[in-house]
C-alpha cells in the first residue's frame, strides 16, 4: 500500500515536471532542457517572498508563483525569442547554457546550503494517515491535487479557450498560424511562462516538503523521460508515463537497488526510443534533422 | 579543412603529390616550426602552474576533436561525451587496480572499451536524428555513470580509485613536463588522425551524411556503416582521452564526470566553431582557459573575500552567459572570428571580395 502511494506521489511529481517539457516542445519543437533550473529557481522565489511576507503564507505562494510566471515569459522575450527558427541544437544548446547560467546565480544570491521555506514560512507537514495503513505527507498530498488541478486546467485551456485554440494552431503549424494572424511571440511566450509556472510549482512544493538544494534540477531532468515516454507533444502522455516512470523506479528501487534510483527512468527512456521513439501517445513526425 | 594561415595569392598544385602534402607552402612550414618550436620551449620556461593548464588543454583537444568529428563532421549530436571519457578513465583504473596492469596494457583496452560503447551509443543513431539522438546519448551517459558509481561503492573505492602513475622503461612518469609532451603528442597524433580521416573517403561520406541523408544513400555511401563509424572512431578516440585523463590526474572518481562535463564539450566545439578542426582546438583552450580568466579577474576586484566561497557559482554563471552570447551573436564561433579578420586583411583596402574575377 505504501509503495502504491510513494508511486503515486513520485508520479505526480514527474508529470507536474514532465507538461512543462511537452508544453513548450509541442508549441515550439524546442527541448527546455533548463526546466530543472526554472523549477529550481520557482523553489527559490518562494523562498526570497517567504523571507519577505514570513507570516503569510498564502500571500508568499501566489508572489512567488507570479513571480515564476514573468520569469518565463522574460526567459523567452530576452532569450528564446532570437532562437525560434534557428537549428534544433542550437536552441536546445540555449536552454542547457540557460540552465547553468540559473545554477550560478540561484548559489550566488540564495547560497549552495540546503533550506527549507517551509520553516520560514512557518508551516507545518504533517503526516496523514490514509487507508490501508500507509502515509502520505501534506505537501505531497497537495501535491497530487495540485498536479490533478493543473493538468485539468491545462487540458480545459488547450481544449476550450482562443488562446488554447491558438497554441495548438501554432504548435501544428507555425507558419500557416502566423499567417492567419495569430501573434506567435505572445504564444510562445505564454507557453513558457505557463511552463515554467508549472515547474516552479513542482518546484516549490517540493521544497515545502522536503527543502531547497542545489541538487533539485536532477529531478527536473529524471522527469524529461517521462514526457518522452507519453509522446512529447501530448499531455495526457505526461501523465500516463509519468506513471510508468515513477512505478519502474519505485518498484525498483524497493525489489533490485537503491542506488538505481538515479538511472532507472533514463533505462525506461532508452528502451521507449528503441520501440517507439515518438512515444506512447505522440505523434509520429518525421524525427527532426540535425 | 584545417589550414588556420589564410593565402591570398594563386598557389596551383601541378602533381599529386603537392595536392597531398599537408604543409604546402613555405609560409606554412615556416609557421609550422615556429609553432613546433615555441611548444617545445613552453615547458622549460612556464611555471607548473602554466604547465598543467597546458596539460589540461592537451587533454581537452583530444576528446573536443573527436567531439567535433562526430557532431561537427558526421552530423551525430552526442550529450554523452563525458559518459565515454567516463569508460576510458574508469577502465584504466580497474585494470591499473584489480590486476596492476601496465598502461601498455591499458590505453589499449580503454581503446576497446571506447570502440564497443560507441557501437552502443551509435545504435541509436540508426532509428533517432536530432533531438531524439542527442536525448538517447544523454540517455547512454547516465547508464555509464550509473555502472562507474556501482562498481566504486561495491567495491568499496567510494572515494575513488587511486590510479599509479605509468612506467616507461623503469621510468616513472610523474614529472610535468614528460606529461607535457605525453600529451601533447596525444594531440597532434588526434589532430592528425582527425585530418587525414577527414580528407579521405571516410570523411567524404560522414560530411554527406551530415550534408543530406538520402542524397548520401543515392551515391552509394552506406549510412548506418559510417554513421557506427563515425561514433566507433570518435568514442576511441575520447576514451583514451579518458584514460590518459586517470593517468595524468592519478585519481578517477565518478564525480569528475557528471553531466557538466559534456556541455562543457559540447560547447568547445560551439565557441571554437562547428565543422572546424581547428575550432575544435580554440574551443577546447577557450573553455578549460575560462575558469582560470574569471578567477583572475574577480581577483581584481575590490572585497573578493565575500566571493571567494561562491567562485564556482560565478564561473557557472559567466560560463552560461559565454555560451549563450556565441550561440545568439556567434554560431560561428571563434573560427569565424577568425576568418573574419583574416578575410579584412585579404581583401585590404576593400571590403568586400570584387565581383569580377574572383574565383568563389
Amino acid at each position: 500500500m505504501q509503495l502504491a502511494v510513494n508511486i503515486v506521489v513520485l508520479s505526480s511529481i514527474y508529470a507536474l515536471i514532465a507538461c512543462g517539457y511537452v508544453l513548450i516542445y509541442r508549441v515550439s519543437r524546442v527541448l527546455n532542457l533548463a526546466h530543472g533550473e526554472l523549477m529550481m529557481l520557482g523553489a527559490y522565489l518562494l523562498l526570497t517572498t517567504a523571507w519577505l511576507f514570513s507570516g503569510h503564507p498564502a500571500i508568499a505562494l501566489s508572489a512567488a508563483i507570479g513571480l515564476s510566471l514573468v520569469a518565463g515569459a522574460l526567459v523567452y522575450i530576452f532569450l528564446m525569442r532570437r532562437m525560434t527558427g534557428e537549428m534544433v541544437l542550437a536552441a536546445i544548446l540555449t536552454t542547457v547554457a540557460l540552465g547553468i547560467l540559473i545554477r550560478g546565480f540561484v548559489v550566488l544570491v540564495w547560497s549552495a546550503q540546503q533550506q527549507y521555506p517551509a520553516q520560514v514560512l512557518a508551516v507545518s507537514n504533517p503526516s496523514l494517515a490514509l487507508p490501508g495503513g500507509a502515509r502520505i505527507s501534506q505537501w505531497s498530498a497537495v501535491l497530487v491535487a495540485t498536479t490533478l488541478i493543473v493538468y485539468a486546467g491545462l487540458f480545459s485551456f488547450l481544449r476550450f479557450g482562443r488562446w488554447g485554440m491558438r497554441t495548438r494552431a501554432a504548435g501544428q503549424n507555425a507558419l500557416l498560424a502566423a499567417q492567419r494572424g495569430i501573434n506567435l511571440h505572445v504564444v510562445y511566450a505564454l507557453a513558457w511562462s505557463l511552463s515554467t509556472l508549472t515547474g516552479a510549482l513542482a518546484g516549490i512544493l517540493i521544497a515545502l516538503d522536503s527543502g531547497i538544494t542545489g541538487g533539485m534540477p536532477v529531478i527536473g531532468l529524471k522527469a524529461f523521460p517521462a514526457a518522452l515516454v507519453g509522446g512529447l507533444d501530448s499531455l495526457a502522455g505526461a501523465l500516463v508515463g509519468s506513471l510508468i516512470v515513477a512505478a519502474a523506479e519505485v518498484l525498483l528501487i524497493y525489489y533490485v537497488d537503491p542506488l538505481l534510483s538515479d538511472v532507472v527512468p533514463f533505462l525506461v527512456l532508452i528502451a521507449m526510443l528503441v520501440m517507439r521513439p515518438w512515444g506512447l501517445f505522440g505523434t509520429r513526425e518525421e524525427l527532426d534533422r540535425v | 579543412m584545417f589550414r588556420p594561415a589564410p593565402r591570398a595569392s594563386g598557389y596551383f598544385h601541378t602533381a599529386y603529390d603537392q595536392d597531398l602534402a599537408l604543409v604546402q607552402t613555405r609560409t606554412e612550414r615556416l609557421t609550422l616550426a615556429l609553432l613546433i618550436a615555441v611548444l617545445a620551449m613552453f615547458p622549460f620556461i612556464a611555471s607548473p602552474f602554466a604547465l598543467d593548464l597546458a596539460c589540461q588543454v592537451f587533454l581537452a583537444c583530444v576528446g573536443s576533436l573527436s567531439l567535433m568529428l562526430l557532431t561537427g563532421y558526421a552530423g551525430q549530436i552526442s550529450l554523452g561525451h563525458a559518459g565515454l571519457l567516463a569508460a576510458g578513465a574508469f577502465t584504466t583504473g580497474i585494470l591499473a587496480r584489480e590486476v596492476s596492469a601496465p598502461f601498455w596494457i591499458t590505453l589499449p583496452c580503454s581503446a576497446i572499451t571506447g570502440i564497443v560503447l560507441g557501437f552502443v551509443f551509435g545504435l541509436p543513431s540508426l532509428r533517432l536524428r536530432g533531438l531524439y539522438l542527442a536525448v538517447s546519448t544523454l540517455a547512454l551517459h547516465f547508464v555509464v555513470i550509473y555502472i562507474g558509481g556501482e562498481y566504486e561503492t561495491k567495491r568499496g573505492f567510494s572515494t575513488g580509485i587511486v590510479v599509479e602513475p605509468p612506467s616507461v622503461a623503469g621510468l616513472r612518469m610523474s614529472d610535468g613536463r614528460a606529461w607535457y609532451f605525453v600529451l601533447l603528442a596525444a594531440a597532434a597524433v588526434s589532430l592528425l588522425i582527425c585530418i587525414n580521416l577527414l580528407r579521405s573517403r571516410s570523411g567524404r561520406a560522414f560530411r554527406a551524411v551530415h550534408a543530406r541523408e538520402t542524397v548520401a544513400e543515392a551515391l552509394g555511401i552506406h549510412i548506418a556503416a559510417y554513421k557506427l563509424l563515425a561514433f566507433v572512431i570518435s568514442s576511441s578516440m575520447t576514451s583514451v582521452a579518458g584514460c590518459l585523463f586517470a593517468y595524468y590526474r592519478g585519481f578517477v572518481s565518478i564525480e569528475a564526470f557528471d553531466l557538466f562535463l559534456s556541455i562543457q564539450y559540447v560547447a568547445m566545439i560551439i565557441i571554437g566553431g562547428m565543422g572546424s578542426l581547428l575550432g575544435a582546438i580554440l574551443g577546447a583552450a577557450f573553455v578549460v582557459l575560462f575558469p582560470y580568466v574569471i578567477e583572475g579577474m574577480l581577483n581584481l576586484l575590490p572585497n573578493v573575500e565575500k566571493l571567494a566561497g561562491d567562485i564556482f557559482a560565478v564561473n557557472y554563471l559567466a560560463f552560461g552567459v559565454v555560451m549563450i552570447i556565441f550561440l545568439v551573436f556567434e554560431p560561428l564561433g571563434l573560427v569565424g572570428i577568425w576568418h573574419r579578420l583574416q578575410n579584412y586583411f585579404l581583401l585590404w583596402p576593400f571590403r568586400y571580395r570584387p565581383l569580377s574575377g574572383s574565383r568563389k
